[in-house]
């Protein structure tokens, strides 16, 4: 996909590190489309019109972030193709709208080219234009990438829009529940299933690049960590261990994998290096030490271990030496990740009979709870650090009816807790990086 | 005789263990009336769910929340099991250890582990070699009991003696 910037500068902004209790009013244009170009997509990807479609998505993305509020299009005064043009600020100004997105949509020489326009309509000035050619297929891809810009242009931060989720989509009742691998696109499009439900799978994690994916999966009834292909559906088991291997996520330069592996009835921390094949050994306690995950540096591991009688959180330097305790709240901790940017590690916390998402600094200082309830854990970061998914069970009546399992997301300032939609139950969430740049 | 002193001996060891664990932790038991008689301790006493793999010998064994430690029920029935197993020297078995829906999946899959191996080794302990047992944990993933009750729970927090050929 090209990108070519044409001009920019900085004029409104949005506070991404507080609650935002009063989003961004803005508007986004359907983006206009020439008639022909139109019947030629139409014939492509039996979509009718590709230019109010790609707005939609725009408007979604902004929408779930929380920090903007897309006005009905109802109130839009000025056609898509002279708003694009030059936006009559007045008309926009009318409707409350402080920033405007507006764009064209065309066909050329087979490909989808689109070009958007970001406009500060109080001061009546453009503040981004860019544009893109690809091939039409992209066109979901096309709506995410222009949601990415705009969410950077205007908090300062990269956006998320443009990534992939990896789950497990569950069927079936809680006693004989029926998993497979899925994927979709961040806001629920274009789901797949990887895998067909024959054997039971859990935990899936993205590689750095998103395109390769580590699991537990019980083939043969010999739960194992594999790894898996995307693109190709290619799968292999890791290493050649004598016993349950789960919990893996990858290293960040996705040259390891990071698991656990369980024996006589304790479990330790191995690394397994994906080109040389060799396996190390991380810890060595009697007690269960599991959930590894790694700094975005590759130099520490935080890990959850009941070597004080309970799980806690603990961190490491990543050959095993150094390991401290960092969670000393009430209750018990579990299930740690590293923020990409670095500075805070989520987690689950049970107290009291309730499940915690919350987020503490890497020394365990700065605790903070950011959802509670019944059963929920499992946290996965937005790339970039600003917003976490997580899975969700529900509490069954005393017949034992009415489970479910979804996926919910919660900015790391506590506020927009928004249900994930899924086309079945959903768990153990992993979010992709970045895919364009 | 000596599996007399390695039973005592083991008896023992459990007991010690037992002490520790109780003085470590508090544990919020289930105190519903309408359970009691099913669970002891918050250990699941009852019979649901529970099948035989001979006459007289149950195929499982309970455990109380977080915990790998037997008690003298499931030491009982693991005897059963261990004298049924030497009857039988040409039936091996699998041991698959579940854990309770209150807890981190990951956590989960290690404590059912580590719950099945309690049994193993007490298996171990009255002769039957680990050739004729492998270990299997699922975690919290097949619950017997989709209920969200501590009674519910304790039925879910096992070890069940399969056979496996």
């Amino acid at each position: 996909m090209i990108l070519i910037p044409i001009r920019a500068f900085a004029l409104i902004e949005v506070d991404i590190t507080r609650g935002n209790l009063s989003p961004l009013p803005l508007a986004v244009s359907p983006l206009s489309i020439d008639d022909k170009s139109r019947k030629s997509f139409e014939k492509i990807l039996s979509e009718e019109n590709i230019g109010s479609e790609i707005s939609v998505i725009v408007e979604n993305n902004l929408r779930t972030s929380g920090l903007f509020n897309p006005l009905s299009k109802e109130a839009f005064l000025q056609a898509p193709d002279i708003a694009n043009l030059k936006p009559r600020f007045e008309d926009w100004n009318l409707i409350k709208a402080q920033a405007l997105i507006t764009g064209k949509v065309t066909y050329v020489d087979e490909k989808l080219r689109v070009e958007f326009r970001l406009w500060d309509v109080l001061s009546a000035k453009e503040m981004m234009a860019l544009a893109f050619t690809t091939v039409p297929n992209n066109w979901r891809r096309v709506g995410h990438i222009i949601s990415d810009k705009v969410y950077e242009r205007l908090t300062g931060e990269k956006g998320y829009f443009d990534t992939r989720i990896i789950y497990v989509a569950e069927e079936g009742p809680k006693t004989q529940r029926i998993k497979k691998l899925a994927i979709m696109d961040q806001d629920g499009a274009n789901n797949k299933f990887l895998t067909l439900g024959n054997e039971l799978v859990l935990t899936p994690r993205f590689n750095p690049a998103s395109q390769m994916v580590t699991y537990l999966s019980y083939f043969k009834n010999l739960p194992r960590v594999y790894l898996l292909d995307i693109e190709t559906g290619t799968q292999e088991v890791v290493g050649d261990f004598p016993g349950m291997t789960f919990a893996p996520r990858f290293s960040p330069d996705g040259k390891k994998i990071i698991m656990s592996f369980a024996k006589d009835g304790k479990s330790d921390i191995y690394t397994m290096d994906l080109e040389n094949r060799i396996v190390e050994r991380i810890t060595n306690h009697p007690s269960i030490d599991t959930s590894p995950s790694y700094s975005p540096n590759g130099k520490f591991i935080a890990f959850n271990s009941d070597r004080s009688g309970y799980q806690q959180i603990y961190i490491m330097k990543s050959d095993g030496t150094n390991v401290k305790r960092i969670s000393f709240g009430n209750g018990i901790y579990g299930t740690p990740v590293w923020s990409p940017r670095g500075d805070l590690i989520a987690f689950t916390k049970l107290h009291k009979g309730n499940f915690y998402i919350g987020v503490m600094r890497t020394d365990g200082s700065g605790e903070r709870l950011l959802t509670e309830n019944y059963y929920q854990e499992a946290p996965s970061w937005s790339p970039n650090g600003r917003v976490l998914i997580f899975y969700r069970e529900t509490k069954t009546n005393a017949k034992g009816e009415g489970f479910s399992a979804k996926l919910w997301s919660i900015d790391l300032t506590g506020y927009n807790e928004r249900l994930v939609t899924t086309p079945t139950d959903a768990s153990d969430p992993s979010w992709s990086s970045l895919l364009s740049n | 005789m000596i599996l007399n002193k390695i039973f005592k001996n083991t008896l023992l060891v459990l007991a010690a263990c037992l002490v520790l664990s109780a003085c470590a932790t508090k544990k919020e038991v289930a105190t519903d009336a309408t359970i009691s008689g099913q669970m002891q301790s918050d250990v699941y006493t009852g019979t649901d769910s529970v099948e035989y793999l001979a006459d007289g010998v149950k195929d499982r064994v309970f455990f109380a929340t977080n915990e790998s430690i037997l008690t003298t029920a499931s030491r009982e029935t693991l005897r059963a099991q261990a004298a049924w197993l030497r009857k039988n020297s040409n039936i091996n078995v699998v041991l698959e250890g579940h854990a309770d829906e209150r807890g981190t999946r990951e956590y989960n899959l290690a404590l059912g582990e580590r719950r099945a191996n309690s049994a193993k080794d007490y298996l171990m302990t009255y002769g039957i070699s680990s050739d004729r047992i492998s270990v299997l944990s699922y975690g919290k993933e097949r619950p017997v009991d989709a209920g969200s009750s501590p009674l519910a729970w304790s039925k879910n927090r096992r070890s069940v003696t399969v056979k496996a050929n």
